[in-house]
């Protein structure tokens, strides 16, 4: 489940914010019906076809999914390398 | 002119679903409206007993539906306000002897007659809802400060979104204000800014609940000072008929504040600013 943002620190939050937060992560797969192991291969399918195309890192390639008013939204974050 | 059916639903159970109906169903008759209030619940009844109407059941829905009597003979008015009617549910059947099909005839009917029609959905997402959801003009949601109340209400908002009901009321329920200011209870806003539908009421925790389901009788009839939740269900009744009245309990930072303002007036609101 390496796509969920880890809840460093969660005890010295408040707990009607860590319910919150929990809230939005859930509602965002719930209401989009994605499972993680699509999460996954969405991801890698992801930075194949760029990687095709522009010198990217890998490594720092995040791909969530946010919650809109009306819309959620698929958002890939890929770093570009420069070229030397 | 015909009347407006209003669903009620939640997805959780338990959530006060059956406690707004007999509350809103009540307040609307204070004003003097003619109110009939269904319980959809079928095989689980609970309106009539939370109405103090139990003893006066002779037909119920599925009689109705079935044919076994008039739509009039089932309606059991309730004798301590002018304009207030319950259709109960059936306790002995199930939901499947009820269709949507029926539902909207049935609720067809009763608009010509009346100025509201609640409907009170059992808890789910399934038969019952659906029923409970085929008349309706307008959708109320309620759901309680909670992670998982909030959690199946979404899942409720969603469907009704997926049906082109448009966008349903909420109302937050068993809010509890010293929880939230300390930051143990989520609060208005967060509530909203996770469901993003419009806010119709806002109904603080209140024992009298309790009291006024032991002794069958609408908090909104007993008219105590103290009655919390009684007035917040009568401020709702009054929103619901087209007033403009401000929200009793908030303790949201200023941002908030802006996004209520159709419905609230600057100088009668009483709140404090979250540090």
């Amino acid at each position: 489940m390496n796509f969920f943002r880890s809840l460093v620190g969660a005890r010295s939050q408040k707990s009607s914010q860590l319910a919150k937060d929990r809230l939005k992560l859930v509602l965002v797969y719930d209401r989009v019906k994605i499972t993680p192991q699509l999460m996954d291969t969405l991801k890698g399918e992801l930075i194949d076809t760029i990687s095709r195309h522009l010198d990217i890192d890998q490594n720092g390639v995040s791909v969530t999914i946010t919650r809109g008013d009306r819309q959620d939204r698929l958002v890939a974050d890929i770093p570009i390398r420069r070229p030397r | 002119m015909a009347g407006r059916v209003i669903t009620i639903t939640s997805g959780k159970g338990g959530v006060g679903k059956t406690t707004a109906v007999a509350n809103l169903a009540a307040a609307l008759a204070l004003q003097g409206k003619r109110v009939v209030a269904i319980d959809s619940d079928v095989g689980l009844r609970n309106l009539d007993v939370v109405m103090g109407l139990e003893n006066r059941i002779v037909y119920d829905l599925v009689d109705v539906v079935e044919g076994q009597c008039r739509l009039r003979q089932a309606l059991i008015r309730d004798k301590r306000l002018a304009e207030l009617y319950l259709l109960p549910a059936a306790q002995t059947r199930n939901k499947s002897d009820v269709t949507p099909e029926d539902m909207k005839r049935v609720g067809q009917q009763l608009k010509e007659d009346f100025d509201f029609v609640l409907v009170d959905s059992p808890a789910g997402i399934e038969q019952g809802f659906r029923n409970a959801l085929a008349p309706a003009d307008e959708v109320i949601v309620i759901t309680t400060p909670e992670v998982s109340a909030v959690r199946d209400a979404d899942r409720v908002i969603g469907l009704l979104e997926a049906e082109d009901r448009g966008e349903p009321h909420l109302i937050l329920n068993r809010l509890k204000p010293q929880m939230v200011k300390r930051g143990d209870m989520m609060s208005v806003s967060d509530v909203l800014e996770i469901l993003s539908v419009s806010l119709l009421g806002i109904v603080p925790e209140d024992e009298y609940i309790v009291i006024s389901t032991n002794r069958g009788e609408p908090a909104v009839l007993a008219g105590s000072a103290k009655n919390n939740a009684a007035r917040a269900y009568g401020n709702i009744a009054k929103r619901l008929l087209g007033y403009d009245v401000p929200f009793m309990v908030v303790e949201e930072e200023a941002g908030f504040l802006d996004r209520l303002f159709r419905f609230v007036r600057q100088k009668d609101v009483d709140y404090q600013a979250r540090k």
